[in-house]
């Protein structure tokens, strides 16, 4: 589903991802560790190309994220084709980025309306099925702002289910949220990837990497330092740089 | 074992706190103010009478409605022009960024006095518009030595010029709302376009309305400089033909006043049903219907333990 050939990123001067290698199948959940400054957010959003990828070759669904090759020459992909590309991606971001002037409802049904121009009633009766998956279906009329953390991301989940993903893109999505609440977002998740969804979860929450990821992969200063069945890395992490963060961790 | 009913604490009624210098400061203001009305109802040269017999006057109320319309055009050709302009001012495209650079800084950067008499000498400039393919045949044709274009001119006038300050309230608007909100409908799929008028615009509008509010009451008065132009029909060029023609303009500038005011309260009272309208969802404060219900609500469960 998801294929990063040598993927590198730079701000300018500033090298933030260099050269990172990795495969997701379908269906797999993959949870990406490590300090804060590694790359592992930059490498998400590289994912929906919500930033422009600098060298190698990130493919989601065997397309070319971004680009269109032709000759052996990359061609950049006009901006409604590169819109067309991000619809079938979820992303869920950290500050969740719900939009505030519009009910929890409102909010779900926004881009299937205007997006995918699905009918009205189809797209507010998946809209309360998904608030109701994500336990929230007596929330529906209330402003983002009336909700609490917990709540306001899983409302974000629901919106970006609302899509019908093939992929599934967390930014840290329990990051900002108060411990109490944690549990929530994290049961929501876990529904999710038990009924397959394939998932690139950027996490610090270990007991949720060790429970439901396929693979854990540790990132530190914009490369991949160890990877593979997260049980074993996180038991016995072979790397130094790998021990000091989980040590710091625990 | 203390049940709910019995530990419940009786409510607080305490004495409230005596304020006796602003009763003091109070008395005192409205002696002053009782003074001045005092001197300016019994001074002869601000003509009361004149001014009674002059307020409901035809003239004078078809001075004031041609000053509602003259306002109204040329905010709207602002707003219109200044969403355009703002929108242009942070599109990717460079060739948009910089056209409304460019008209902004014109527009902005010279007096709207001399833009409205430079509007006036615009029909000495150009005879004639013309629509039609350059060096080829011409489909419309429009002349401009009409009389009755003043009034059409005034509008754009005032409108070009407030649509560069309309273009920078509205950017500032835009600005305001937080990246992670172009990030989260990009995400979903939205173009750039889409974004900015189903997620920006309307949270940007929080921002935008009340210094619009306070542009649309300049403009009211603005358009008393259009006798630059010269177009003298609205409100104060009226109260000042009438007042010189009777050689009384105090009272004929007091009845003009009196109308302003009154139209700027009127749009007062618009600018706070605006303001409320665009400012949903941005407070986690309920609705006075929510609460309703909420306490509603809890009345079924305290009858029913």
């Amino acid at each position: 589903m998801v294929v990063a050939d040598r993927v590198c990123k730079n701000f300018g001067a500033l090298k933030v991802l260099k050269g990172v290698t990795l495969t997701v199948e379908r269906g797999q959940v993959l949870c990406i560790v490590g300090p804060s400054g590694s790359g592992k957010s930059t490498f998400l959003r590289c994912i929906n190309h919500l930033e422009k990828v600098s060298a190698g070759r990130l493919y989601v669904d065997g397309q070319l994220v971004g680009y269109r090759e032709r000759g052996g020459k990359l061609h950049e992909l006009r901006p409604r084709d590169a819109a067309r590309q991000r619809r079938d991606i979820g992303m869920v971001f950290q500050h969740f980025n719900l939009f505030p002037h519009r009910t929890a409802l409102d909010n779900i049904v926004e881009a299937p309306l205007h997006v995918k121009k699905m009918k009205k009633n189809v797209a507010v009766r998946r809209a309360r099925d998904l608030l109701d998956q994500v336990g929230l279906s007596e929330k529906a009329d209330a402003y983002p702002a009336q909700l609490s953390g917990g709540q306001q991301q899983r409302v974000a989940i629901a919106r970006a289910l609302a899509m019908d993903p093939k992929l599934m893109l967390f930014d840290e999505p329990t990051s900002s949220l108060d411990p109490e609440l944690v549990g929530d977002v994290l049961n929501v998740m876990r529904d999710l990837a038990r009924a397959g969804m394939t998932m690139l979860v950027v996490t610090h929450e270990m007991g949720f990497a060790r429970e439901v990821a396929d693979q854990l992969v540790f990132m530190d200063d914009g490369v991949i330092v160890e990877s593979g069945n997260p049980r074993e890395v996180l038991a016995n992490p072979k790397h130094e740089r790998t021990q000091a963060f989980l040590s710091k961790l625990l | 074992m203390v049940t709910a009913e019995e530990s419940a604490p009786a409510p607080i009624n305490a004495v409230p706190l005596r304020h006796p210098w602003r009763w003091a400061s109070a008395i005192v203001i409205l002696a002053f103010v009782g003074l001045f009305l005092n001197g300016v109802a019994t001074n002869e040269a601000y003509s009361w009478p004149t001014f009674w017999k002059y307020l409901f006057d035809k003239r004078i109320s078809l001075g004031a409605w041609n000053t509602v319309q003259l306002t109204a055009l040329a905010m709207l050709l602002a707003i219109v022009l200044g969403v355009s302009l703002a929108v242009m001012r942070l599109s990717p495209n460079p060739v948009l960024r910089s056209a409304s650079w460019v008209y902004i800084w014109i527009f902005r950067g010279t007096p709207v006095y001399v833009q409205l008499v430079f509007w006036g000498l615009f029909p000495t400039l150009y005879q004639s518009i013309q629509f039609g393919i350059p060096f080829g045949p011409s489909f419309v044709h429009l002349s401009l030595q009409h009389i009755s274009f003043y009034f059409g001119l005034s509008v754009i006038g005032l409108g070009l010029n407030e649509a560069a300050y309309m273009a920078e309230i509205i950017r500032a608007g835009i600005s305001s709302v937080p990246e992670g909100q172009t990030e989260a409908s990009t995400a979903l799929g939205m173009s750039w376009w889409m974004t900015m008028r189903r997620t920006i615009l309307p949270q940007a509008m929080r921002v935008i309305i009340p210094p619009t509010g306070n542009e649309v009451i300049s403009m009211l008065k603005t358009t008393s400089l259009v006798v630059a132009v010269p177009y003298t029909l609205e409100l104060y060029g009226r109260a000042h033909d009438v007042g010189m023609a009777r050689f009384e303009p105090i009272p004929l500038l007091l009845v003009a006043a009196t109308w302003y005011l009154a139209i700027t309260s009127v749009l007062m009272v618009g600018q706070f049903y605006l303001e409320r309208y665009f400012s949903r969802g941005a407070s986690r404060k309920l609705t006075s219907k929510q609460l309703e219900a909420l306490a509603q609500a809890q009345r079924v469960v305290g009858e029913h333990p």
